[in-house]
């Protein structure tokens, strides 16, 4: 019986643990990152970690609805690359204004939406190394776009002459704080409504729990996938575009280092208050966790080039936590 | 021991239980080198679990296994074939590695066990033993050919293949014809003469009487874990066969049937799924509920999906009150007024991670909305709740998660979810399976009450008393085809079982 009972307290602890662990070491980082530093705490700081965090975030809130119905969006980081080349070089190749360069950026993120779930679902591959596959094709193309070369104002193009256009500076602000900031809320925001609250999101998760019982409810799992993908992609774009409105450039795949983070972000947003599922609010923290981690290690004097090890170890434990969970 | 006892396999008071099942009790089986026995019994009667003891498969049963007259131990796999008991499971896949050979498929145990301190295959050796066996057996398929590229039929054969490359006694076949072609299962019997003739005893488990009869010399019956006959089978009737098979009668279980029966209101018309189902035509009038009847493997279920649109290759046309439905896949159908319980209840019927509120109203979650579009829980909750309380579901609110749910209130709530919408067509398929008896009662009263509200019931089952209990008519399925139409009333479990184990059809 005394066994029986500590074994119920030990999954009362891990049952915990999954709910609040989270938000439990974002807390205690905060405390120990706190002491350890001297302006980790200030409000500039404070900022400049959110502001750090809301390219990952609005990536990763792309993946997740991609991991709600169960598939797995790896060319995000990809995605967010093409986006920015393309919104970057409408400005400064032809010179156009926000709205249409914006426009343009997006349509070509929806095409690639469209490749991938047309890929996914009409070969029935398996969604993570189907967009793997995607992945290096997107990246070439967006390579190919910008020769491979970094897009700039006043950058030499091919004939010998320097580039005329202007980023227009409304399209600045929006990486700038407060900009960013509000764009990744309202990001979050809608996300969590639309999975959370609306009908479409319920099946989504269905689609994600059970693709068969899904089906065998008259749910049209194969307009859902597509929709899924459609988002992740959508908002890969949006995050790239913001990416190209805080650095003012188009680097050769400037997006990609996102991918990983993103992953991260959205894994360790599975156990966030127990959901148990991909969700919006999750995501959010766990982009927060790696935001703080990686910004406090910074002020710590960790080298960058060490930074790495530590989002891989973050990545490798959300994962262990997610799937140990599922046996249990 | 007698001269008799050599070359005789007999099991000796054998009972096994799983939780909550006594699978086998006290049940004596024996059986001779150099014929063929056959083993028949209704779905669930134990003859699969009887021959999983022989072939080592579970190890927590007692009883004794005797063979020539001497106890051997069998308490794993490997002590089973060590005696020469060989087993080839229905479900051909779960033995063979689809990406090797069948020359390294059917070495395979030689290649485990066989390999002792030696690192390096003799591939030009495997080959060569691969190919003696096969030619033994009288069969040629390269033996340098991948498995994944055989078809079914030859994938048996490997596998039985297997079973002979060490000495074989004894022979168990697991419903090997179910998935055969008419010419597959001619090759399969001369294999099986073969065998026979070179003193391997072979016990073959079937539905089909008519095979029996044709290869097999002794019979054994069994009934809800016991052996209720054994004899020669010449001395058998098919007759009397399918009246030993025959379980208890269930009694008091069904609803009185009330309300009137209407005009033909669906129709279904040249139904035909490749390899499953086979131009299947039938109608369902405005109140009735029709069973369709058969055993495992007749291809209920894959009807039960090419009505509703969930199979891609199925073909053929649906009519309600005479109109064309658009049945493509499963979303057109509930469109078209058409729902169905599916038989596998985890894995098709519920979300076990979501709440029994999500799983209930899943198919008419707009009812539930604003606009269309947000989902109002408070709505979601009251119809969630309502429906709880209707069919009696044993949950503690709407919220609580399906998996925490025994299986009869599973299956409640898998059925539950189509009662919030309004269908015109209800299909069931085994929807009593693995459900506790109150429960079942529960389901039969629900089912009842669909046709007394004047919709369209077809309930597919292979348990007769159910389809006697409750239909007003039944469509009775063999080898993917409907062989018969029967009134309920003018009809018994008797006459159900003998047309879907193919009896009479022949004669």
């Amino acid at each position: 019986m005394k066994a029986a009972g500590s074994k119920r307290t030990a999954t009362g602890i891990f049952e915990f643990m999954y709910k609040y662990g989270t938000l439990i070491t974002i807390l205690l980082l905060v405390v120990f990152f706190g002491f350890a530093t001297d302006n980790f705490l200030s409000q500039s700081n404070i900022i400049s970690i959110f502001r750090s965090i809301s390219i990952v975030t609005i990536i990763a809130i792309g993946l997740t609805v991609s991991l709600a119905i169960g598939g797995f969006d790896l060319s995000v980081g990809s995605t967010a690359t093409l986006a920015n080349s393309i919104v970057i070089s409408m400005f400064v190749w032809h010179g156009l204004n926000m709205g249409l360069g914006i426009a343009f950026a997006l349509i070509a993120c929806l095409i690639v939406g469209l490749v991938n779930a047309f890929l996914v679902i009409n070969f029935k591959i398996q969604d993570m190394l189907m967009t793997l596959a995607t992945m290096f094709v997107f990246q070439g193309i967006a390579m190919t776009y910008t020769r491979g070369a970094t897009v700039s104002q006043n950058m030499i193009m091919p004939n010998g002459d320097f580039a005329t256009g202007k980023i227009p500076a409304v399209f600045k602000s929006l990486g700038l704080v407060p900009g960013i900031i509000i764009v990744m809320i309202i990001v979050v925001l809608v996300v969590h409504v639309f999975l959370t609250y609306s009908k479409h999101g319920r099946y989504m998760y269905m689609i994600g729990g059970n693709p068969e019982a899904a089906k065998l409810s008259g749910i049209a799992v194969g307009r859902y996938r597509l929709a899924a993908y459609l988002i992740s992609a959508l908002f890969a774009g949006i995050g790239g575009i913001i990416l190209g409105a805080r650095v003012m450039t188009a680097e050769v795949n400037s997006g990609g280092g996102y991918l990983m983070e993103a992953v991260a972000a959205a894994f360790i947003g599975y156990s966030v208050f127990g959901a148990g599922k991909p969700n919006a609010f999750g995501t959010l923290a766990g982009a927060v966790l790696i935001g703080i981690l990686t910004n406090g290690l910074v002020m710590m004097a960790v080298p960058y080039y060490a930074m790495d090890i530590v989002k891989g170890a973050v990545l490798a434990l959300a994962l262990a936590i997610t799937y140990y969970k599922r046996k249990h | 021991m007698s001269a008799k006892a050599a070359g005789q396999l007999a099991m000796k008071d054998i009972s096994i239980a799983f939780p909550g099942v006594q699978a086998l009790s006290h049940v004596d089986f024996e059986a001779a080198a150099g014929r063929a026995h056959a083993l028949i019994g209704a779905n669930g009667a134990g003859k699969s679990t009887l021959m999983k003891v022989l072939s080592g498969a579970h190890d927590h049963y007692s009883g004794e296994v005797f063979l020539d007259g001497k106890a051997i131990s069998i308490r794993n796999p490997k002590n089973a074939k060590d005696n020469g008991i060989g087993i080839v499971y229905q479900e051909v896949d779960t033995a063979l590695i689809p990406s090797l050979s069948v020359g390294e498929n059917i070495m395979l145990e030689q290649t485990v066990y066989g390999m002792k301190g030696k690192h390096l295959m003799n591939w030009r050796k495997l080959h060569r033993e691969a190919e003696a066996v096969l030619s033994r057996m009288k069969v040629s398929i390269p033996t340098r050919r991948l498995v994944q590229e055989l078809t079914l039929a030859e994938k048996q054969l490997v596998l039985i293949a297997r079973s002979i490359t060490r000495e074989c006694r004894f022979l168990v076949l697991d419903e090997p014809t179910a998935p055969l072609s008419h010419t597959e299962t001619e090759r399969l019997f001369d294999l099986v003469t073969l065998l026979k003739s070179e003193g391997v005893g072979i016990i073959f488990i079937s539905h089909r009487l008519p095979e029996l009869y044709a290869i097999c010399e002794d019979i054994t019956i069994m009934r809800d874990g016991k052996v209720v006959h054994s004899d020669r089978i010449a001395n058998v009737e098919q007759h009397a066969v399918v009246e030993y098979m025959l379980g208890t009668k269930l009694d008091g279980q069904f609803p009185e049937r009330s309300g009137s029966i209407g005009e033909i209101a669906f129709e279904a018309k040249g139904m035909k799924d490749p390899g499953k189902i086979d131009d299947v035509t039938l109608n369902i009038r405005r109140g009735e509920i029709v069973g369709i009847g058969g055993l495992v493997g007749a291809g209920k279920t894959e009807l039960c999906r090419a009505l509703f649109g969930a199979s891609e290759s199925a073909a053929g046309e649906c009519f309600v009150d005479g109109k064309l439905l658009d049945c493509r896949t499963p979303y057109h159908a509930v469109r078209s007024g058409i729902a169905l319980v599916p038989e596998e209840r985890r894995r098709e019927g519920i979300l076990v991670e979501e709440s029994v509120a999500a799983n209930l109203t899943a198919a008419s979650l707009k009812q539930y909305t604003r606009f269309g579009l947000w989902i109002s829980r408070r709505k979601e909750y009251a119809a969630a709740a309502e429906r709880i309380a209707a069919l009696g579901i044993k949950a503690p609110g709407p919220d609580t998660k399906v998996k925490h749910l025994s299986g009869g209130n599973q299956q409640k709530v898998a059925i539950g979810k189509w009662l919030l919408v309004d269908a015109e067509v209800y299909i069931f398929d085994e929807p009593t399976k693995g459900v506790d008896v109150g429960a079942k009662r529960d389901i039969y009263e629900l089912v009842a009450e669909l046709a007394a509200r004047g919709k369209c019931v077809l309930y597919a089952s292979s348990e007769f008393p159910e389809l006697m209990g409750l239909t007003n008519r039944i469509y009775v399925m063999y080898d993917g085809k409907i062989t018969k139409e029967l009134l309920t009333e003018q009809t018994n479990e008797e006459e159900i079982l003998l047309y879907s184990t193919g009896g009479l059809v022949k004669a």
